[in-house]
């Protein structure tokens, strides 16, 4: 499974940014810098970078804040500030999300080998949960989505698995 | 009767050691109804007086997913057994976290039993397949001791590198006459009209094979579909 985080963007007046390791190679592309955020109207970056090696300085203007950090014990007071999240398409961080009822953008890593990440993000694409892209696609996709088309993803259900194995191992018949 | 277990094959290895199991003396235990679960942060059920629960995996994303399962499990999956690989550095956090809430929401539970313990990955994210057959060779060398000194019930795993050579430790106690593990594996929901490479194998390996989505079903009959259960 996908071990670095990509980009975290909560935003709208906060975003939140999650760097995956491999941010490095795409940098370029990567709107660490806040500048197209700016440009929308987010005036607040918050960039989880886990183990990325790429480490953007902390930024504090008048009109935009950045705020950068590899991990916290928990993410959610971030997520529930956020306005927009920009994150990879690992499954715990789109559920996460969702089920915050976050706009969500993910971004695939194209350097994974067969390229799971894309599977989920395209059928959650599909069925109107998020917007999906790749590195290189991301500033666009930014400029040109519209958020209020966006779909809420019902929760999971858990209590069907539990069931299921108390059948299995006989606890239950 | 207080029964405490300290993972002594594991000690350089287990992280993190939590409780005693006053398992006897709750209102809950009768000896058919305790199961002990193995959980690569996989769970095992173990039927017997001992409920030993070995988890397997948690890494990144795998890890919610795991703990998304557990929430609804009943307090008869005990002890509970989780296995991480040991370059993950959440996921620790994540078990201990998501144990004590529950610990807390039960008050029948005073301490929750469960331990940790950490396995070289299998195989790191973009890691060549040649060294991936050493590095697992070498994940399958430290997981049978651990295995088969648990001997779990069930082994409940959803789909990181290190839950491969856990759940053949698993199968090879069965094989070996030492030990019927019940193996279960749920494919991550990530997982939408391919099987990742621990799926492909533990397709045929498993006794339960659990899918999320109906394209999967399609194409593996013999898989499980429940719905979305994360």
């Amino acid at each position: 499974g996908g071990s670095g985080s990509f980009l975290r963007l909560l935003s709208s007046f906060r975003t939140f940014l999650r760097v995956s390791t491999w941010s490095s190679a795409c940098g370029v592309a990567c709107p660490f810098d806040g500048l197209i955020l700016r440009s929308l109207g987010y005036s607040r970056l918050v960039l989880q970078i886990g183990r990325g090696k790429v480490v953007p300085e902390p930024l504090s203007t008048e009109s935009f804040a950045l705020d950068v950090y590899r991990y916290k014990d928990s993410l959610e007071e971030d997520l529930q500030k956020a306005d927009l999240v920009i994150s990879h398409a690992g499954a715990g961080s789109c559920l996460e999300t969702l089920e915050k009822r976050k706009p969500l953008v993910v971004v695939v890593n194209e350097k994974l080998m067969n390229n799971h990440q894309l599977e989920l993000a395209k059928q959650l694409h599909k069925d109107g949960h998020l917007f999906y892209c790749t590195c290189s696609t991301l500033p666009g996709l930014l400029q040109s989505m519209d958020l209020s088309t966006l779909k809420c993803f019902p929760p999971g259900q858990p209590e069907k698995f539990s069931a299921f194995l108390d059948k299995v191992v006989g606890l239950q018949k | 009767m207080c029964f405490y277990s300290w993972p002594t094959f594991a000690s350089n290895n287990c992280s993190y050691v939590v409780g005693t199991c006053l398992w006897t003396s709750s209102p809950y235990i009768s000896i058919k109804s305790k199961l002990s679960l193995f959980l690569q942060v996989l769970r095992k059920l173990k039927v017997t007086k001992n409920l030993h629960c070995e988890s397997l995996n948690v890494t990144g994303g795998h890890t919610t997913e795991i703990l998304r399962l557990l929430e609804k499990l009943s307090n008869a999956y005990s002890p509970r057994h989780y296995i991480i690989a040991d370059t993950d550095e959440m996921s620790a956090h994540k078990i201990n976290s998501f144990e004590l809430d529950r610990a807390d929401r039960d008050p029948n539970t005073m301490f929750p039993e469960y331990y940790i313990h950490r396995i070289p990955r299998s195989r790191e994210v973009r890691q060549s397949w040649l060294s991936t057959v050493v590095t697992t060779l070498y994940s399958m060398w430290l997981s049978f001791p651990l295995t088969h000194r648990v001997k779990p019930d069930l082994v409940l795993c959803n789909g990181p590198g290190t839950c491969v050579p856990i759940c053949i430790s698993a199968l090879l106690l069965g094989i070996l006459g030492i030990k019927k593990v019940i193996i279960v594996y749920v494919e991550s929901i990530c997982r939408v009209e391919h099987l990742s490479l621990s799926g492909k194998i533990l397709f045929h390996l498993s006794d339960y094979f659990i899918v999320q989505w109906p394209a999967l079903k399609e194409k593996y009959p013999k898989s499980v579909y429940l719905g979305r259960i994360v």
